[in-house]
């Protein structure tokens, strides 16, 4: 987990965001990349009621709370009822979002109480520059493939953890050994989503040598030292089963979590400062020395990261791109050389120059991923 | 002499104050008509461009920090490029401005800015920066092989060589000198920043004072062992021993370094607790120089002249035969001189509770086959070799200086 430290740091950089986005847009969507202006629409049997219908080009989610006795669903329509973004099934009582991008023009906000008909329609007029839509849009696409990877490496967490858990449980230490680094995997490929549920990240990965006096060691490394350290792990039932509670906790809120392109790019930026903090000094897994496994993970997130970014990226610097790609695949080839089996060969393994050499390598990849953040900003 | 008398308050109220006066003191302490080196005022700026490297007869400042770089990348378009963007760095910084487009605080709030910021409000503090080539850098990595100076031939086994590979050489160096430490450690973080992915910081290595008089008005200073130490050093204004021994004339091998120099570097580390309990008589014997005037055995001021054949009250060598003093000399070392700009420094203690301490040595020549190593070979039988040992070495070649904007370090290499 980060050092108390860098959580400050990227809790800076997240606040640096908003900042800037109201400051440059006005009343326009505050945060164009992803979680974006939200507009309430009220639905009843009788009524289609928007808060804001006079609009500037961007991003919006339309928040329909049905009010009325009928199932209803919500359609923006463009010219000729085109249909722009829909969302179905709205049972009475409950809220659904619609988010999309919307371009000059003039649309039609449509409640459909009961699901049949032309619906209750209200005009929404949008005004601005297109370029900026378009922009929003491939922003918007970025975030949702990156939150897609997320959702599937959350799901990976649960069953991984789960099955740890339940070999600790079992009291089987060698199968409890063999999946402790497998389950941190998906953990390390997407904790920078994962650490913006603050009070969750320490219970789950924090390390010891980073407790306050007083606070319960718990979670994955409470369960690595019991592991490698006392090789008994008969009163570890408790911590196992805090363990998965909270992982299946925090898997749901990053399921949910709202990003903006730029979060994404930081988070590969602190994907990589992982590595570099405790993983390089082998201070992350102190017991078992699988840093390995994270560090591959932490590196293979950031890359998934880039995936996601990379239309964004490839219009706005392609020759950064072409800098990131060789810097990922010198990382990657790197790394590669101390695959071991299934898996990889342990941090103290290494010789200090492999270290430096591994080191030097990430290094060159964090300093330009550094600057992808701002890099896809939304434009102004 | 006053400037070492300036306490630091003092010191910093001249900083204060010199903070209007900087655009125009800009060349005052480059070495005027007459070859004379200007008073060092501590904060302004000393030009990065002219026909040899600053950082050399510059009058030297009292902090240091030198790094050794390994390069990573095997591409040649990414050493000239890494060149390039540290001369434009090395250019502002020794300006007194910030690295980079946008420097430390005015770039995109959303980026890591260009500069570090450790630098900010501070005056340019005399900086230097000086950089050399190594002889791996010539290894074949980078077409280079052919243009390897034959000055660079890697130095031979001394008497006592302690060296730690991991502490010694280098593909690239670059010896940052100012008057505010924090000017100088600035300086090489964020060469460091930009070179990732190209360079690798091989090591470091901090000075805390200077041990070198370069110029006549710097009082000469005194090392850890408690003696001025060079005393005797070529100094800015000797000009024709400059050209003599310390910058490489024309057809003194390859073209590109016409104008440049040779640094040789030994991290010598003291073992201080001995020294200090040996007797006065004997620590000026050792060293051949009175502890309190740095006078010669034989006489009483500072800069009177050796004489190696003067006799004691007890008809012995007024100089012993090992001090180190005579076995250094020029008379006794085949003419060789070197111009010396060493630091004092303390990295601590080591694990018996002892201090790591000692001289970074740092010596300037025409060639080290001539310069440095016959000084050093005549230093085997040396008598202080009993409380020093030398830990890391480095060979470097440090190109002509840069002629100005748009230039770069080495180019002559790359022509």
């Amino acid at each position: 987990m980060n050092t108390p430290r860098t959580r400050m740091i990227a809790a800076g950089a997240f606040a640096a965001t908003a900042v800037l986005g109201l400051a440059a847009c006005g009343d326009k969507a505050d945060d164009k990349g992803g979680a974006s202006n939200e507009i309430a629409v009220t639905a009843t049997d009788s009524e289609c009621k928007l808060d804001k219908t006079q609009l500037s080009t961007g991003n919006y989610t339309f928040v329909v709370e049905n009010k009325g006795a009928q199932v209803t669903e919500f359609y923006i329509y463009g010219e000729n009822d085109v249909i722009v973004g829909e969302v179905e099934n709205v049972a009475p009582g409950l809220t659904r979002k619609l988010s999309v991008p919307l371009k000059s023009g003039t649309f039609q906000g449509t409640c459909k109480p009961g699901m049949v008909g032309d619906g209750i329609r209200t005009p929404i007029t949008v005004t601005g520059d297109d370029a900026v839509a378009a922009d929003d849009a491939e922003l918007s696409a970025a975030v949702a493939t990156y939150k897609t990877y997320v959702a599937t490496q959350a799901d990976e967490l649960v069953k991984l953890t789960e099955q740890f858990t339940t070999a600790v449980k079992k009291g089987d230490l060698d199968e409890a050994k063999r999946l402790y680094p497998l389950a941190r995997e998906p953990w390390e490929r997407i904790e920078p989503v994962a650490e913006i549920f603050g009070d969750l990240d320490p219970l789950i990965d924090g390390r010891e040598a980073d407790l306050a006096q007083g606070q319960e060691f718990t979670g994955f490394h409470k369960l690595e030292k019991d592991l490698w350290i006392g090789k008994d792990i008969k009163d570890s039932g408790p911590i196992a089963d805090r363990l998965i509670a909270d992982v299946k906790t925090i898997a749901e809120k990053a399921k949910g979590a709202e990003l903006s392109a730029a979060q994404v790019g930081n988070g590969a930026k602190e994907l990589l400062d992982e590595v570099a903090a405790t993983k390089m000094t082998g201070e992350e897994d102190v017991f078992s020395h699988t840093d390995l496994w994270d560090i591959n993970a932490n590196v293979s997130g950031a890359q998934q990261a880039i995936e996601a970014l990379r239309p964004v990226l490839a219009k706005r610097d392609a020759a950064f791109l072409g800098t990131l790609d060789t810097a990922f695949k010198t990382v990657n080839d790197t790394l590669a050389k101390y695959k071991s089996g299934d898996g990889w060969k342990l941090h103290n393994e290494l010789t200090q120059t492999e270290l430096k050499e591994l080191s030097d390598v990430v290094n060159a990849l964090a300093e330009p991923l550094s600057h992808v953040g701002a890099k896809v900003l939304p434009t102004q | 002499m006053g400037e070492s008398n300036i306490s630091r308050r003092t010191m910093l109220g001249l900083v204060g104050g010199a903070g209007v006066a900087v655009g125009v003191a800009g060349t005052s302490l480059a070495l005027g008509p007459s070859g004379v080196a200007q008073a060092a005022d501590v904060s302004a700026p000393i030009s990065f461009y002219g026909t040899h490297q600053a950082g050399i007869t510059t009058p030297a400042q009292d902090r240091l920090h030198f790094a050794s770089f390994d390069l990573i990348t095997k591409s040649r378009d990414d050493l000239i490029a890494l060149l390039r963007a540290w001369s434009a760095a090395a250019a502002q910084m020794t300006a007194g401005h910030p690295a980079g487009a946008t420097g430390a605080v005015d770039g995109h709030p959303a980026a890591p800015p260009d500069d570090t910021g450790e630098a900010l409000d501070l005056p340019p503090g005399g900086l230097t920066l000086t950089i050399g080539f190594g002889p791996s850098m010539f290894d074949g990595r980078f077409g280079l092989a052919d243009r390897k100076p034959a000055a660079l031939a890697e130095l031979p086994h001394f008497v006592g060589d302690a060296l730690r590979p991991e502490i010694s050489d280098g593909d690239l160096c670059v010896q940052a000198c100012a008057y505010d430490p924090q000017v100088a450690v600035h300086a090489i973080r964020n060469l460091a920043r930009i070179g990732f992915g190209k360079v690798s910081v091989r090591w470091s290595q901090l000075g805390f004072g200077r041990t070198s008089a370069t110029t006549r008005d710097q009082v000469t200073p005194r090392n850890m062992m408690g003696f001025k130490d060079g005393t005797n050093n070529i100094k800015a204004e000797d000009t024709q021993l400059l050209d003599e021994h310390v910058w490489v004339p024309q057809g003194d091998g390859p073209a590109w370094m016409t104008g440049g120099s040779y640094m040789v570097t030994r991290r010598i580390r003291m073992t201080i607790e001995t020294w200090d309990r040996t007797s006065l008589a004997e620590q000026e014997g050792v060293i051949g120089r009175t502890k309190k005037a740095g006078a010669p055995m034989h006489a009483t001021g500072e800069f009177d002249e050796l004489d190696f054949e003067a006799k004691g009250p007890d008809g012995k060598p007024a100089t012993p035969m090992d001090a180190h003093v005579r076995l250094a000399h020029h008379t006794q070392a085949k003419g060789a001189r070197i111009l010396r700009r060493g630091y004092n420094f303390a990295d601590g203690s080591d694990g018996l509770g002892r201090l790591d301490a000692g001289l970074f040595f740092i010596a300037y020549q025409r060639d080290p086959r001539t310069g440095f190593v016959p000084i050093q070979q005549n230093l085997g039988g040396d008598a202080l070799n009993e409380y020093i040992r030398h830990v890391g070495s480095g060979l470097f070649a440090c190109p002509p200086g840069v002629a100005g904007p748009g230039g770069f370090w080495g180019e002559g290499l790359f022509a």
